[in-house]
């Protein structure tokens, strides 16, 4: 980077909501299909319909608002943004303008160590457009032979969460993309998949001398969090390139392109266009009740830095409350967890379940499971010693989507952890016997041959030895001797 | 003899219900006295005689089967061909919707429909119901039963002129800015523009979305009534339309106008009414005090300025409305080398002047610039009109005007020149923009032409039952019977 040179980033995602249905009319929200098979007259824009507003589209758009600290308006509108485009129905966007749901918000984000409080201009509501297929060409409208209209996800409900231009790097922009990706989560309210775009991320970037305005570009077309970090990466490279030696940015709007690892520009955006923005005629404001807020307020789950500060609070590492509350799926088991616990505690449930269950279920793509209550009883079974970590491991393996416990298949296996101090005895005195020559060794100061001791030992045992008790058993009659 | 044709919607219920006379008898009697006329009047776009006669059919095996049916069961229906109806071509009267069928049916279609009235055809209006004299329709130009060389007004004017010359009993206009009332007044008929909100849009293809609302126009106030009675009340699928419940408008009828104070609108004076119309309008005036009213007078300061707001909130929304009209989903396409070639080939050849015309006025009034300047300042300007009515309306139970400055005009005579055009509504904008109900109802001939006078009586939001007692009064008093040349001529 350039000395002097500053990075400005602003961020503006779009969140598709789960919703059953459509944001103004009683289509299904969904994912894939058919084309044009979960469309209707009124999400077609067809001549005399008119839009319906979702209830829950605007609780969820509310609760988003309220959990990034907004100020949410008494008193929202609903506009029309006007412009030409086949993928949408109308020919205008039902969207907001300068009455949104939720205003002055923030987000606090780390990045190398330090907390960077990130402002969130506005949240908003809107309708999705269609999908475009360009056909004949390489998929891009510039080489298509013709395109063909997806009219499903038109009229989906969609989040619009613009953050102010605080941003300064792409580490910022991507913890600020994965903690928001996060609450979204916790909030229940979408898929946030950016692989199948029910959350959507585009950058807009400038570099400049401090105090100075940059040139804005508009980057699009990243499609996951790495991607997100990669492209900003590379586009701060490339306006600095661009700078030093001499030339200008250009205000665009770039593509990033994945498989090249490059921004490519799509068009320049010589002035703002004009949306013509008026307040929809069809619709009426929304004005939300104290009640209502009220009682929306206090639905809200506990949220990812709550959960953070909470697990910390319990004794929990720093990564792995990280892990657990990244995850809301983990998050709830460590919670459930370690309420079902009878002897373990909270770092012990937090590191079965950030490490081992965590590696273990990256690895596999059948979405398999296990109960809390299960998970429980496994981690008391090795914190009271009766089974070791490593049995527990391998039972772990196995209890994952089959709902077994871990006492049963430990039964059945004949598994347990031999921490009987007698039986031990008996084994190391068998073990010690037999390798006199390096019992003599090890007591006169060579402590390497220990490992290999504790190996027969456990050997002798057919590995359910208690390793620690091994150890200190068998230290203990070495050093008597 | 009178032929059902000649009868009310309230007589012809009347005989069907009782069993004098078939609901397929009935509307025999309409669709032929509507194909004898055609020819020179030009009301319709689409006739569907099958789907009436089915109806019809299914109406009288109902009632014949001891059924009890609601109050216009039987009787005949024509709607606006801007009205949406299932399954039958609506055009809006443009080449852009030539071929559209639409795959659903306006509220208001279904509610009549539940009521029983078979649909004997699609009326001709103004190119997407912007006009005065339905001249803009890009098919046909219909004529006023009373004198064929002259419009019947607009953009409801097919309606009109149906109901005038025999060729409907009942029929729904839609009225964004004296689209019911103007032509109603000008052929002689009742139109009524019910309270925004009142009547649901769902299906009506939009012009001005906070204007645009569907009424009955009818042969007399009663059957004005049965029909308002049958599409008022709330709809889900319309966010704008307003909780219920919905009056008793029948009931309304028989109240009079014993006490009832009402406001002559000062400024009528200085725009533009002619005289023969001021005649009528007076002796209005003289009948209603007979009838037991008080007449005073009341200035509306912004009454004139509605014409100036109208013409830029109206074309405003139009042109958001109409921007779904590029040949991508329905309606015609003109193909292009790129979707943009596409869309301009399609609208330019789809759209007629006017339409384009308003379509440029509302993007021009709407555009980063001059939002401020017109769009913005036509809606504060709006709140004004508002305002005075609701002060005149603390002093006086309804308001009263003509229908329309002037007899009907020449056909061709203003549709070369669109402002003159325009002030034709003069009368019935400021209450569009007020969002209040209003009527018009014949008022008799007059003395210069021989053609109808319209009196619009306007109401304060939801006093629709105020304005049925004091037109239905009136209309039973002066006792207008006169019919057009046509009517005779069978």
């Amino acid at each position: 980077m350039n000395d002097g040179l500053f990075t400005t980033i602003g961020l503006e995602v779009h969140v598709e909501l789960k919703t059953n249905t459509k944001m103004f009319c009683g289509c299904p929200v969904g994912f894939g299909g058919e084309p044009n098979t979960r469309t209707c007259p009124v999400c077609l824009g067809h001549p005399g319909t008119l839009p319906t507003p979702n209830e829950k589209a605007i609780e969820y758009t509310t609760k988003i608002a309220m959990a990034l600290g907004c100020d949410v308006a008494p008193h929202s509108m609903f506009h029309r943004k006007n412009y030409f485009y086949p993928d949408m129905p109308k020919n205008y966007q039902i969207s907001q303008y300068d009455l949104p749901i939720g205003e002055r918000g923030s987000l606090d984000v780390e990045s190398d160590g330090a907390i960077y409080k990130i402002g969130i201009t506005r949240v908003h509501l809107e309708e999705d457009t269609g999908k475009s297929l360009h056909m004949g060409g390489g998929g891009r409208i510039h080489d298509a032979d013709y395109s063909l209209e997806d009219f499903n996800r038109a009229g989906t409900p969609l989040v619009e969460i613009v953050s102010e231009p605080d941003i300064t790097t792409a580490d910022i922009a991507r913890g600020y993309a994965t903690e928001l990706r996060a609450i979204l989560e916790y909030l229940n309210v979408s898929d946030v998949k950016m692989e199948e775009g029910s959350m959507r991320v585009d950058a807009n970037i400038s570099v400049a001398p401090a105090g100075q305005l940059g040139v804005k570009v508009e980057i699009k077309n990243m499609n996951s969090l790495r991607s997100l970090a990669r492209a900003l990466e590379y586009e701060v490279a490339r306006q600095n390139e661009v700078i030093a030696r001499g030339g200008k940015v250009v205000q665009s709007t770039r593509h990033w392109d994945e498989r090249a690892g490059k921004t490519h520009e799509l068009r320049t955006k010589e002035e703002a266009f004009d949306y013509r923005y008026f307040p929809e005629p069809d619709l009426v404001p929304i004005q939300p009740s104290v009640e209502w807020l009220r009682q929306l307020r206090d639905e809200l789950p506990e949220l990812p830095a709550d959960r953070r500060k909470r697990l910390i609070g319990l004794g929990l590492s720093v990564y792995d409350a990280q892990v657990l509350t990244s995850s809301k799926g983990l998050g709830e088991l460590f919670d459930a967890g370690l309420s079902a616990a009878k002897a373990a505690d909270a770092k012990q449930v937090a590191n079965w379940v950030a490490n081992d269950l965590a590696g273990l279920l990256a690895s596999r793509t059948d979405g398999a499971a296990i109960s809390a209550v299960n998970l429980a009883e496994l981690v008391d079974l090795v914190a009271g010693g009766t089974i070791s970590k490593s049995q527990g491991q391998q039972l772990l393996s196995k209890m994952l989507g089959t709902g077994r416990s871990a006492k049963e298949l430990a039964d059945e296996g004949g598994i347990r952890q031999i921490s009987d101090t007698a039986e031990l005895e008996e084994a190391i005195d068998a073990v010690i016997a037999q390798n006199q020559d390096v019992a003599h060794r090890i007591a006169a100061g060579d402590s390497k041959p220990l490992g290999f001791l504790m190996g027969q030992v456990m050997k002798a045992t057919k590995g359910r030895g208690n390793p620690k008790m091994v150890t200190d058993l068998l230290s203990k009659k070495l050093g008597e001797r | 003899m009178t032929e059902h044709w000649q009868r009310t919607g309230a007589e012809l219920a009347g005989l069907i219900a009782s069993g004098e006379v078939t609901s397929v008898e009935v509307t025999q009697s309409v669709l032929d006295r509507l194909a004898a006329v055609e020819g020179q009047v030009r009301s319709y776009l689409t006739v569907t005689s099958e789907v009436a006669l089915a109806k019809a059919a299914e109406i009288d095996a109902a009632i014949k089967s001891g059924q009890e049916l609601g109050p216009l069961a039987g009787v005949p229906l024509a709607l606006k061909d801007i009205i949406c109806t299932k399954g039958i071509r609506t055009t809006a009267a443009s080449k852009i919707l030539e071929s559209y069928v639409p795959p659903y049916s306006a509220t208001v279609a279904e509610r009549l429909d539940a009521a029983g009235t078979p649909m004997v055809g699609k009326t001709n209006l103004d190119e997407f119901a912007m006009g005065s004299s339905t001249e803009n329709s890009a098919y046909q130009t219909t004529g006023n039963p009373w004198d064929l060389s002259k419009v019947p007004g607009g953009s409801s004017g097919g309606s009109a002129a149906a109901v005038a010359s025999g060729q409907a009993i009942l029929s729904l206009g839609t009225d964004t800015g004296g689209s019911i009332r103007q032509p109603a007044a000008l052929c002689g008929v009742v139109g009524l523009k019910p309270t925004y909100g009142l009547v649901s849009r769902f299906g009506l293809i939009a012009f001005a979305s906070s204007l645009d609302q569907a009424g009955p126009i009818t042969r007399d106030v009663r059957d004005a009534a049965l029909v308002l009675q049958t599409i008022a009340g709330p709809d889900p699928r319309d966010s704008t339309s307003l909780p219920g419940p919905v009056p008793d408008y029948i009931a309304a009828l028989d109240k009079g106008v014993k006490g009832m104070k009402i406001g002559v609108v000062a400024e009528i004076s200085d725009i533009g009414v002619s005289g023969p119309v001021k005649s009528r309008f007076q002796e209005a005036l003289r009948i209603l005090e007979k009838l037991g009213a008080e007449i005073g007078e009341v200035s509306l300061p912004t009454f004139g300025m509605g014409i100036d707001i109208y013409y830029l909130i109206a074309p405003a929304e139009a042109s958001s409305n109409l921007a779904r009209y590029e040949g991508v989903r329905f309606g015609l396409r003109v193909d292009g080398q790129d979707v943009e070639s596409m869309n301009r080939a399609t609208r330019a050849a789809g759209f007629g002047a006017e339409v384009k015309r308003r379509i440029m006025l509302g993007t021009y009034a709407l555009s980063s610039g001059y939002y401020d300047a017109y769009y913005l300042k036509a809606q504060k300007a709006r709140t004004l009109i508002a305002r005075d009515f609701q002060r005149a309306y603390e002093d006086f139970d309804l308001l009263i005007s003509p229908g329309a400055p002037t007899t009907a005009f020449a056909l061709g005579e203003k549709v070369q020149d669109p402002l003159t055009m325009y002030l034709s509504d003069i009368c019935n904008v400021p209450s569009s923009l007020a969002g209040a109900a209003a009527m018009s109802v014949p008022g008799g001939l007059s003395d210069e032409d021989g053609l109808p006078v319209g009196i619009q009586f306007m109401s304060p939001p939801m006093g629709e039952t105020t304005m049925l007692s004091a037109a239905y009064a009136f209309e039973q008093e002066l006792g207008f019977s006169a019919k057009p040349p046509i009517w005779n001529q069978l």
